[in-house]
Formats: structure tokens, sequence, C-alpha cells
């Protein structure tokens, strides 16, 4: 088999339908990626075009542009947008398409899942946006604190709108979070140890582990204040228990990891593109990975620098003030390492490298400006004015935006093929930088002039209308060069001319294949022997196609690809990918049915979407796996691998442990909440506690019992005569237990109305019931997978998922009937 | 309205931070600069991993930041409502969107829009909310301080000279929240006297 009619075969295989049902059908990361990154700049034009008109209103002293209605709308959803909408899928669209080729692998490890991912954030978003249109958006600010985003501020459908459809939209974060985490760890080219990654996916290492553990507290306090407007269980509301304090708590305890989870990714492709443009390696890659890693732990430290002016007592600010200007040190770390590779290398001023610059410039005055609003009593001062809006765009553009123009313009002769011909970036570069500058100095000034932010207008006499009148100049020149961007990058995709591989000299492996990439990335998969692969061997590129790799021959229509063990890269499994399906978008659409019942309170749609969704999945697991002892797979080379099916950590198992990390922190935030509402809520204790008498405890403890042993004793039974019976029952029977104490405890606490702590009860009984009944869901299918032919003692793999759920099934129920519990039983 | 026209002690304090606050920031920035724009001089290669990475990623911030935590420490505490001998206490209660203020010296007078307040004494406002989260904020005398439901918070303000000073609310409140703003009228020894008294203010 020659070159191309290797090329042909593997296209057959990995290439994404024909016509327009293709965008429909792929789950290919070269279409998913394009696509995320498409709809995330989509977005980012109508963030922009809200930016505008708030710049337009407050050019003006006593603007009657937009009252108030209009107003808070327009900002709520800027802010909104251009968090949830733009700035985290664009840096999952940027992974999604070059992590596999980074790694050097095929494709990311859950095809199904990632393409889940984007329709769920495709529909909300779309929600949110409609909403807009409708004139019903979200108006009490990007962070809804309540009592002002509850029932009593907001009794329109605005609020919902916000809480339903962005944790509608968090679906495709935490997806894109376990399949990124699972890829990085498994899913890299034979060879490719931790200490020889590139950079990149150390950063997306961390950003993942992160998205993982910052989503859920945010993801759990919508929940919390959905069900206080729709059902009226009291968590914020003080005169029952509850504490707006509360939704600060969990929103900022993801809302500062976020603006890491924003930046990281950012300062991972400045590692990446700054030494290809210094023409060195990355200065200190040891200290880069310790400093990515240690910002990640620090950032979930400072939340509360969100919260100085609350009355928090001033030592407990201290601490925070501590940890928020501490963490200023690893960004030191990077920025010096990047600076000492500049001044080790050959620096040229090519666009890419403009943009970092502007990168420098712009990020560390957004730091400098966040040590000054990390030291508490100047926060006193400037928090909620203009100087903060300030000093987050600095931050945000700056450490965000600017890094990802570097990476559009690193990246676009990779996606297209061409090299770019019309010079309009360097003028687009020109406009954005200056109008940016122009734009935000001009808003600190007015901010320490006293402006607050989210006033819809203000009285002339001030002093602020000049500096308004110039700032709104500014970001209408930043617009047109936003504009220019898009136009540059149009033309140059559409019309410019064929360029030559690896245009830029770099040495990592995402430039080792044609360009623009084929759907499956690697002719055959290399072995890698260092951090840049294409220096080490310049001829890489050529046997990659020759198929002197892994996986050189293709095989009928399987989608195949390896995995490594973790830490040393050594070759572990042969896996094979799903292939186009239309089963997550149609997922996706069903899971909105139940976002959508929750929106219109129409209350039967949601079943009846659960159903959907659980038939689905049902289909969705139907097709993985063997019916028959498959035995070791022949790789090339001379290596013969096991086939996933027949591995007791399948892939399936990685992603359940990293999904289930989420899932964890989402029960510890709610055991977070519940013992601060305990200890700071004014009107604690609560009437009554619920009496747990004996029949709950016993019962969560005999479910929790059963459930932990039950997949054990089915693995022994599988793996000795092939019989995984008796331990599938024992597993239902846990199950079935800890359903019937849930609902016991709920049936304790009648009224979730009444009080903060019943409601919290209803919360804890809801999420062991949840998880008690998922588990029995997963007996029953697996019980259908063992009669259809799926298990054998050699193919017990999935037994192994099924004891990752009932164990944190077990822990989830004994904690948390305990807690909901325990004080009734001590007073 | 502005913060660096500061009329009391808690505001000059905060006025005269943020004036080091930028000094410094000026100087790391042009420092932060000026090796970058030397990285691209036509030379010989310099500096080891450790110049840049040890001394300027790690002893420099941690001196700088170590420092600064410690200032705006000391200063924090020195704004905090302490004893005084001269001691004036009045609440704040903020609602959709007016506030209303009362005197501990003078239990039965409430006014609305308007807090009056003696100059040249430490004053401690007691702020707290009937609905949704306020911030009482007067910039020329001091920082903000939420109105929290369900919760008190103390915020020590002292004006140095009688006169009209504007107040805001600074948390975001709904349609109405430009208008959300009051008047702190400091007197001096007589007025407050003849306010306490019940005089007209």
């Amino acid at each position: 088999m020659n070159a191309l009619q290797r090329h042909r075969a593997l296209t057959r295989i990995w290439a994404s339908e024909p016509g327009w049902t293709g965008w429909l059908t792929t789950v290919n990361h070269n279409d998913l990626g394009r696509m995320f990154l498409v709809a995330a700049a989509t977005f980012f034009g109508i963030g922009g075009l809200l930016a505008m008109l708030i710049r337009a209103q407050l050019a003006s002293p006593r603007s009657a542009f937009m009252g108030p209605e209009v107003y808070n709308q327009v900002f709520t959803m800027h802010g909104t947008i251009m968090m949830f909408l733009f700035a985290i899928p664009l840096f999952e669209g940027l992974t999604v398409y070059l992590l596999p080729k980074m790694l050097g692998t095929r494709d990311l490890a859950f095809p199904r899942l990632g393409a889940y991912g984007f329709w769920c954030y495709v529909f909300g978003g779309s929600m949110l946006v409609l909403s807009l249109l409708a004139g019903v958006a979200p108006d009490s600010g990007w962070f809804m604190y309540p009592p002002l985003s509850s029932s009593l501020g907001s009794p329109g459908i605005n609020s919902d709108v916000w809480l339903i459809g962005i944790t509608f939209v968090e679906i495709s974060a935490i997806s894109a979070a376990v399949e990124v985490v699972v890829t990085i760890l498994r899913y890299r080219a034979p060879g490719m140890s931790l200490d020889r990654m590139p950079i990149f996916a150390w950063y997306m290492l961390v950003v993942a582990v992160m998205i993982l553990t910052g989503f859920p507290p945010m993801i759990l306090g919508s929940i919390l204040l959905e069900l206080e407007r729709a059902f009226g269980m009291p968590f914020f509301q003080v005169a029952e228990g509850g504490d707006s304090l509360l939704w600060q708590h969990l929103f900022w305890l993801f809302g500062h990891p976020e603006v890491y989870i924003i930046f990281l990714p950012a300062a991972g492709v400045v590692s990446t593109i700054l030494p290809v443009m210094a023409r060195r390696t990355l200065m200190g890659y040891g200290w880069i990975v310790g400093a990515a890693v240690s910002l990640g732990v620090l950032s979930f430290g400072l939340w509360v620098h969100h919260m100085f002016t609350t009355g928090i007592p001033h030592m407990g600010l201290a601490f925070f003030s501590a940890a928020s200007t501490l963490v200023a040190v690893p960004t030191a770390v990077q920025i010096f390492a990047w600076i000492g590779t500049l001044w080790t290398g050959r620096p040229q001023l090519r666009l890419p490298m403009l943009w970092i610059l502007a990168f420098f410039a712009t990020f560390v005055i957004g730091g400098l400006t966040g040590v000054m609003v990390a030291v508490v009593p100047f926060d006193w001062q400037v928090h909620d004015t203009h100087f903060v809006v300030a000093h987050l765009h600095y931050v945000l553009v700056g450490g965000f935006v600017f890094p990802m123009l570097a990476a559009i313009y690193y990246w676009l002769p990779h996606m297209t093929g061409r090299r770019r011909f019309f010079r309009l970036g360097e003028t687009a570069f020109w406009l954005i930088v200056v109008g940016f500058h122009v734009t935000f100095l001009a808003v600190h000034w007015v901010g320490l002039l006293g402006q607050r932010r989210r006033t819809e207008t203000y009285e002339p006499g001030q002093g602020w209308e000049i500096i308004n009148l110039v700032s709104s100049i500014g970001g209408f020149v930043t617009a047109i060069g936003f504009g220019l961007v898009l136009v540059d990058v149009v033309v140059n995709a559409a019309v410019a001319i064929r360029g030559s591989r690896d245009p830029w000299g770099a040495g990592t492996l995402e430039w080792a294949m044609p360009t623009p990439p084929p759907a499956y990335n690697f002719a055959s998969l290399p072995e890698v022997r260092g951090r840049d692969p294409l220096y080490d061997d310049p001829d890489l590129p050529v046997r990659i196609a020759r198929g002197e790799g892994f996986l050189g021959t293709p095989r009928g229509n399987l989608r195949e690809t390896l995995t490594v063990d973790v830490a040393s890269g050594r070759a572990a499994h042969h896996v094979v990918l799903p292939g186009n399906t239309a089963l997550p978008i149609v997922m996706a659409l069903v899971t909105g049915g139940a976002f959508v019942g929750m929106l219109l309170k129409l209350y039967w749609l949601v079943p009846l979407a659960a159903l959907g969704v659980i038939i689905l999945a049902i289909r969705w697991v139907w097709t993985l796996g063997s019916r028959t002892d498959l035995g070791p797979q022949d790789v090339g080379r001379g290596l013969a691998l096991p086939a996933a099916p027949e591995v007791e950590d399948p892939p399936g198992w990685w992603g359940t442990l990293f999904l289930l990390i989420a899932d964890a922190t989402l029960f510890g935030s709610l055991l977070f909440g519940y013992a601060f509402l305990w200890t700071v809520a004014p009107n604690w204790p609560p009437p009554a506690y619920l009496e747990p008498g004996a029949l709950m405890p016993a019962l969560a403890g005999a479910g929790a019992l059963l459930a932990v042993l039950g997949p054990r004793v089915a693995e022994r039974g599988l793996r000795r005569s092939g019989q995984a019976g008796a331990g599938l029952g024992l597993t239902l029977a846990g199950a079935v237990g800890a359903a019937v104490a849930a609902g016991l405890a709920i049936r304790g606490a009648a009224d979730p109305q009444a009080h903060a702590y019943d409601a919290t009860v209803w919360v804890l009984g809801g999420y062991v019931l949840f998880h008690a009944v998922l588990l029995a869901l997963m007996v029953g299918v697996l019980g259908a997978r063992a009669w259809a032919g799926f298990l054998s003692p050699l193919r017990y793999g999935e037994l192994r998922i099924l004891r990752l759920w009932a164990d944190y099934g077990a822990a989830a129920t004994v904690l948390g009937l305990a807690a909901a519990g325990l004080p009734g039983a001590l007073t | 309205m502005s913060v660096v026209h500061p009329a009391g002690p808690a505001a000059a304090t905060i006025a005269t931070l943020w004036w080091v606050l930028l000094a410094g920031a000026v100087a790391i920035f042009g420092l932060v600069m000026g090796l970058l724009a030397l990285a691209f001089r036509p030379r010989e290669s310099t500096g080891g991993d450790r110049v840049w990475i040890v001394g300027l990623g790690l002893v420099f911030p941690l001196a700088v930041l170590g420092s600064l935590l410690a200032y705006g420490l000391v200063v924090g505490e020195r704004l905090l409502p302490r004893e005084a001998p001269d001691l004036v206490t009045v609440r704040a209660e903020g609602r959709q969107w007016a506030w209303s203020f009362s005197y501990a010296d003078a239990p039965d007078r409430v006014t609305e829009g308007v807090l009056h307040i003696p100059a040249g004494r430490p004053v401690d406002v007691e702020i707290t909310t009937v609905d949704v989260i306020h911030s009482f904020w007067v910039p020329r005398l001091a920082g903000k301080l939420d109105a929290i439901p369900g919760h008190v918070n103390r915020l020590r303000i002292e004006a140095w000279a009688p006169g009209e000073y504007a107040g805001v609310s600074s948390e975001y409140s709904g349609p109405g929240y430009r208008e959300h703003v009051f008047t702190v009228r400091a007197h001096d020894a007589e007025g407050w006297s003849a306010f306490l008294a019940g005089g007209t203010p």
C-alpha cells in the first residue's frame, strides 16, 4: 500500500458524511473543532455588538438611546455571552482541533461526547440569544446576585433563561473537560511520556481538571436558585433560613477559577508560539508546568476577593488578599520565562509575535491592577466602579483575546493550507491594540472619578463626559479592527496561495501532517523520542505518510487508534473509535427538551425528555464493546496490544472517573452550602429537624454495603464462571435500598418551602435518589448486555465502570443521608 | 464623587495607597516592557534560566508583594471601626431605591435620602437592607460596604469639614439603580446639636 492508497482508505474511514448532513452527524475532532471556533466567533460578534451598544449609550451624558430596562439586559448579556458563549468555547474549539494533532493521535477520546457537548452549547446559547431578541433576556448582571435575581427582584422569566440556559451550555464544558483529560492522559503517540508532552497539553490538562472542579459549584448554585424561583425552596431567602451570601460564595468559587480557566489556555498558546518565533525551545519547561499547576491550585483559594465589601471580618479578608497577591508569583514565573526565551533566542516580529507583544503590554497592566484590587482597602473604593470594569477587560482581552488572535494567525496556515497573502492583519492589529488601550485606560480613570458600573447613563458636570466620549471612540476603533480581522481571515482562507507544510519551522507534531489536515491526522502513529519530534527527525512527516509508524494499515471501516500508559507513554491498548452518527445531536435536542420544559414551566415535558435521554443513552452504549473475544490486536511494527473491551480500565472507565470528580465537587459544594447556612445564615436553627428513626439509617447502610459488594461479586462470578447475574442482583438491591432511604429522608422533611434546612434535605435526598436510580438503570443495561453476549471472562471492563458508580453512589448515600439526619438524631 | 479627592481620613488613606500602587505599577510595567524591548536588539544571547525564572520570576514578585501585602493590611486595620471617645452611630437602611437613616443619639429621627453627621468626629454607619443587596458608598469619605439582607455591616466614615458629600448605592439593584443616591451632610458642632434637638436640617 503506497501513501496515496493509504490516504484514500483512511479518509473513507475517518471523514464525515458528504453533503450538509455531514455537519450534523460528524464526530470527528477536525470538524467539531472548526464548528466550535465558528460558533464561538459568532457569539463574539453578538457580544461585541452589545459592547458597542453600551459604548454608544455611555458616549454622552443623559443619553436617551436606551432606558434602564434595555440597558440592563444588554450589559448582562454582554458579560454572559463573552464569558460563557465565547471565551470558554473558543479555547475548547482550539483544543478540540489541536490537541490530538499535538499529541500524535487520530482523535479525541470520546468523539460522540464531544459532538453532544457541541450541540448542547449551540442549543443553549441560542436559547439565550433568542431571549435577547424577545426582550426577556437576563437582566440581573452576569453574576446574578439574589435576591435581585430571585423571585423577589426578578419575577419574570429573565433569570430563568440565564440559570437554565447557562446550565445547559455547561454540559459542553464538562463533557469537553472529561474528554480532554482522558485524551491527554491516555491518547498520545507511543513514547510520549508526560515530560515529553507539548507544553500546551500540560496547560490544557490543568485547565480541564479546573473545569471539572470549578464549574460544579456554579452549576449547583444555579440549580438551587432555580429551585428557589420555581418551587419556593428558600436557599437564598434570609427570612426562611437562607442567605444571599451563599450564592456569592458558590458563584465566585466558580468565578475566580474561571478567570484562570480562560487565561491558562492562552498562556499555553503563548508558551507554544513564542519559542517558535524566538527560534529556540521554551526556557524552563519544568518551571512553567509547575507554574501552571500552582496557578490552578491557588486560583481556588481567592474567590472571596470578589466579596471584599460584603462585611467579612478583616482578618478573613487578609487571608484571601494574601492568596490573591500570591497568585501573581506563578504568573511572574511564566512572564519572565517567556522574556528569557526571547532574550536567549533570535526573535522575529511576525504577526503572531506582534499579538504576543500586545498580550504582554496589556496583560501586565491587567495583572498590576489586579494586584491593586487585591489590596483590600483599595478594593473598598473601586469595587463596582468602572475601574474594575477596566481591570477585567485588561485581563480578559489582554490575557485571552490577544493570545487567541496570535493563535488564529499562527494556526491559520494549518487549517487552510494557505499562506497569508493579503496584509490586512497588521492594520487590524494596530486598530485593535490602540483602540483597546484608549478605551479602557479611560475607563480606569472614570472609575476613579466615581462612575459606577451598570448605570445606564450619568449626569453632566462630574468630569466624566470627555473621558467617556474618548472611551467610546476607542471602542468603535477596536470594533473596526475586529471586523478587519474577520475579513482578513475569511479572505486569506478562501483565496490565498497554497503554503508549505510547517511554515513557522515549529517542532510539534501538528505540523507533521499535510495541511489542511486529513480527517485521520496521521497516516500512521509516530513513535516519539523528545519534546519536539520534528526537530529530532525532520523526515518524520514522510515516514508517517509512508505508514512506517503504528496502525499504518487501515482495516475495514475501523477508526483505529491506541492508548498509552499514563506516565511512561508506552503503547498500552488498541482502541476502535465510533464513527459518524446523528445520536449526539438527537440526544442534545432531547436534553434541550428537559431544559425548555423547566424554562416554560411545562413540567410534564421534563420526565418525558429524561426518558428520551435514557433510551438514547442505552442506544449509545449498545454500539460499544464486542460480542466476541478479540485477543491481542496487531498494531504494526511487530507489536500486538490488548483490545480496549478486554482490559480492566477501558476508556469509559477513565471518563467515568473524571466525571465523578466533577460530580463529587458538586456534592462537596452542596455540603459546603449546608454548613455555610448552618453557621452564617441568621435564622437558624430551623423549627424542627428531620427525625431519622431507625429504618432510614439501616436501609442506607445496607444499601451502600450491597452497592459496594455487588459489582465485586459480579466481576468474580464473570471471570470464574461467566456469570455476573448474582452480583448484579446484589447491586440492584443496594440501589433500591438507597433509593428508599432517600425517599424516607425527603418524606421526613415534609415542607421544603418552610426553611432552608428542609429544602437542603430535599436536595440531599434528591441527589442520593438520582444516583440510586442511575445505578439501577446501569445494572439493568449491564444485565441486558450480559445476556446479549457483551460480557465474558475476558471482557469484564464494564463491570469496573459499574463499580466506580456503585462505590460513588454508596459514599454519597452514607454521607448525604448522614448530613440530613444527624442533627435530628443528636438533638 | 472622586476617589482621588478625599474629604476625610479613610478616603485620604486610600487615596495615598492608590498613588503608591500607581507608582509601583508604572515602575514594574516599565521594567517588563524595557526587558521585552531589549530582547529584540542585535546581541549575543544572555541570561540563564536561573536569573530569569528564580530571580525575576520568584524572588522579585515575592519581595514586592510581601511588602505591599503588609502595607495593605496595616491600612485596612487602621480603617476598621474601633472604639473612640466621640463616636457617633447612625443606621442606613437601603431599599429599592431609597435610603432611610436613623440616629442612635436621636432615636425618633428618621431622614430620607440625607444622612446627617457631625464633621470632624468618627461616625459608624450600621448598614442593612430590607430587600435586595445594596452598597453604601460616599467616595470622598471612605470605601464602600454592602447592605445584605439579614446582616448588619458597620462602616467607619469621617468628614474633615462641614459640607455636603455625594453618596451612592454601588451594588447593582435593578432598573432604579442609577438614581439610588443620597447625600451626606456634615454639620459643625452647633449644626449637629441643632439637628439632634430636632431643628430642621
